[in-house]
């Protein structure tokens, strides 16, 4: 009996670490591709772009990790805005083909550039000793990295869910996202609400990059080797939610970490078998709607 | 008619400029530069341009030799079979080297035998590779040569009952395990389960989470060396499995000299490995190399056992030419190689005349710190170590 609890408690605990690596790299992605209806499939590049900006400031200027991901975020969220203004605007009317040939082209050049700047390798990071080994909780420990982020991301879903849900901001965005045509001729400017969404979406996928460096290592084809987890969690939770991915971070996390541990010969397929089975079940995500 | 002529003649004249150059060796290198694995091709690259420019000079006169590198890109069967085909067919190339990773040099093995084109495997350790073709030799090591004497070493140590086995699942994984848990049940041991992981998980804490609720006595870990062995080392020390009584060992892919920097936050002696060479080990040969090495590639870079496998590669396809003043024929390079004996940083080598696979020294190593590094330092020598596997799998 024991040793049954002691194995859930395990997948519970790294499942959830994992999942909200996930959500927060992903929850952007969900809140652009409702709101424009824009198939950012470049989102990862991003969450790469904070994990570089997180790791190098660490290794070759001795600053905090809580203040490089800070300056990451600032630093990804004000580049977005340039490039959401210079590049991703002329293709908000353009067909979805052409959509995804441009973002999958920008993924290109940013592997290309991130080899070009950082090498072939993947980064090293060097954990703050104080999230080095391990905490105890009543009678188990657990690794104090994966503790912090379960901690840190909870304290930013409900920043996020209370910014949406309680502000003026986050109900002009989630008007927009209902019916964009209405939401404008009330006043609203969603060209600009667009462009601020975007950098919130861009900025809190470099947190994740940042924070998940461990777990997710930074290295060039970053943007593209986790594409597959990103989309996924976005389809299934569906678009334009917050909740969604959030609940479908937290089914595949925990389900993925789950299959590893109880039947590894399996393990790297219950991911794909889950989506393929949430998605005929639902075909437009767990809380999207058709 | 006029143009044609003129064509032919081009053509004849450039067909008299490749015999002429006859004495060019041309070398088709295959290393993986890029994706998870890119520093693993890295370490083979540096080490052949840099046995190419200590020793150039010491070719036949006249003789030259031409490199031709291409990147498999990671364990990739069809890219590097159809990579090998165009070095061949199109390149012309005289020698095959390289070969990161078992797939890899497993999918080349028949062009080589068809194209009667020696195949020099200077990383790829699955024990069967050097059996799919007569022209395959290996500069590099097997897994069996580092797994089955681990089983055994382990399973003498003091309060060793019990072992768990963690491997990627490809061949060269499925090898450690078989070796690892033949010598250790064979010396008394007990396993008492045994994990295959994806080659390049991202994340190994659930892997290792089942291991240490399962408490073994030891735990035998193989990856690909390079990032995911930093990974896995992390994944254990965040888990407290040393604390909780678990000793981790594996062979040296665990622990690669050159990735000892990205794990400096471990503590000392919690790994114990067998391998054939560490950057720290105490050899004149060694010291040489390893001093060549910083002076070319700066002071925080370290050759690890990639990169003198490809070092060790290169001195052998040397030796072939010189033996044969110059020439190369494919068949005299092979008898050339058989039986060849090498000095080299890991200590003395030889490529066994019947298997043409390595025969060298294994280490016994503890990861301690050394002028506040780590490194993998040699506390025991097992003698001139043949390929288990070919005892327990006679050929048919």
């Amino acid at each position: 009996m024991d040793a049954t609890i002691s194995a859930a408690v395990s997948i519970l605990f790294h499942g959830t670490a994992y999942a909200m690596i996930l959500y927060i790299v992903s929850v952007g992605l969900s809140v652009t591709m409702g709101l424009m209806g824009f198939a950012n499939l470049a989102h990862g590049v991003f969450a790469m772009a904070g994990g570089y900006v997180t790791v190098t400031l660490m290794n070759d200027y001795g600053v905090p990790f809580a203040a490089s991901l800070l300056i990451a975020c600032l630093v990804v969220g004000l580049a977005s805005i340039v490039i959401e203004r210079t590049l991703y605007a002329r293709l908000y009317t353009a067909s979805e083909l052409e959509q995804v040939l441009f973002t999958i082209g920008l993924i290109f050049m940013a592997i290309a550039a991130a080899k070009f700047v950082w090498g072939p390798f993947a980064q090293r990071f060097a954990m703050p000793e104080a999230l080095q080994g391990q905490i105890e909780l009543g009678t188990r420990s657990f690794p104090a990295y994966r503790a912090f982020l379960i901690v840190v991301s909870i304290a930013i879903i409900l920043g996020l869910w209370l910014g949406i849900e309680r502000t003026n901001l986050g109900a002009r965005i989630r008007a927009a996202v209902d019916n964009r045509r209405m939401a404008q001729s009330l006043g609203i400017n969603t060209g600009r609400l667009f462009t601020l969404t975007f950098a919130l979406g861009s900025a809190l996928a470099a947190l994740g990059g940042g924070l998940g460096a461990e777990i997710l290592a930074i290295n060039p084809s970053y943007a593209i080797e986790h594409l597959v987890y990103f989309l996924i969690v976005v389809s299934v939770g569906g678009l334009g939610s917050i909740r969604g991915p959030f609940f479908a971070a937290l089914l595949l996390g925990i389900g993925d970490t789950a299959c590893k541990y109880l039947v590894p010969e399996i393990g790297a397929f219950f991911i794909y078998a889950a989506t393929m089975a949430l998605l005929l079940w639902r075909p437009a995500g767990l809380f999207g709607r058709a | 008619m006029k143009h044609l002529k003129a064509w032919l003649g081009a053509a004849a004249l450039m067909l008299a400029g490749t015999a002429a150059q006859a004495d060019t060796i041309k070398v088709g290198l295959l290393f993986t530069l890029s994706g998870p694995g890119a520093s693993l091709g890295d370490q083979m690259d540096k080490a052949v341009r840099l046995y190419i420019k200590q020793h150039e000079k010491e070719l036949p006169p006249g003789t030259k030799i031409e490199l031709i590198r291409r990147d498999e890109t990671g364990p990739k069967p069809d890219v590097v079979k159809r990579l090998a085909q165009e070095l061949i067919t199109r390149d012309r190339v005289q020698v095959l080297a390289g070969f990161t990773y078992t797939p890899n040099a497993m999918a080349t093995a028949p062009l080589a035998t068809e194209a009667k084109v020696p195949m020099v495997v200077m990383n790829a350790g699955t024990s069967a590779i050097v059996r799919q073709s007569p022209y395959i030799v290996r500069t590099s090591f097997t897994m069996w040569q580092s797994g089955y004497p681990l089983g055994q070493w382990a399973a003498a140590q003091q309060g060793v009952k019990t072992g768990y086995t963690a491997v990627a699942d490809y061949a060269p994984g499925h090898d450690i395990e078989q070796s690892f848990i033949k010598g250790f049940t064979e010396a008394g041991g007990e396993i008492i389960g045994s994990v295959r992981m994806p080659v390049f998980a991202q994340d190994y804490t659930p892997f290792l989470q089942r291991v240490k609720d399962a408490k073994p006595d030891v735990l035998c870990i193989f990856v690909p060396a390079g990032k995911q062995a930093t990974a896995i080392v992390k994944a254990y020390n965040d888990l407290g499995m040393a604390e909780a009584g678990i000793r981790l060992i594996g062979p040296g892919d665990l622990t690669p000299d050159d990735e000892l920097a990205n794990m400096n936050e471990l503590p000392e002696g919690v790994i114990t490995t067998i391998h054939h060479y560490s950057a720290a080990g105490d050899r004149p040969a060694n010291k040489a190399f390893v001093e060549a090495w910083q002076k070319e590639y700066g002071q925080d870079s370290v050759p690890g056992f990639l990169a003198v496998g490809a070092y060790d590669g290169m001195a052998a396809i040397f030796h072939a030419i010189k033996a044969q003043n110059g020439k190369w024929d494919p068949d005299r390079a092979m008898e050339m190689l058989k039986g060849w004996k090498h000095e080299s940083p890991r200590g003395p080598m030889m490529i066994d005349p019947k298997t043409r696979d390595i025969v060298q020294n294994e280490y016994l190593r503890k990861l301690v710190r050394v002028n506040g590094k780590l490194a993998n330092v040699e506390i025991e020598t097992i003698p001139m170590v043949e390929d288990p596997w070919v005892k327990f799998n006679p050929p048919k």
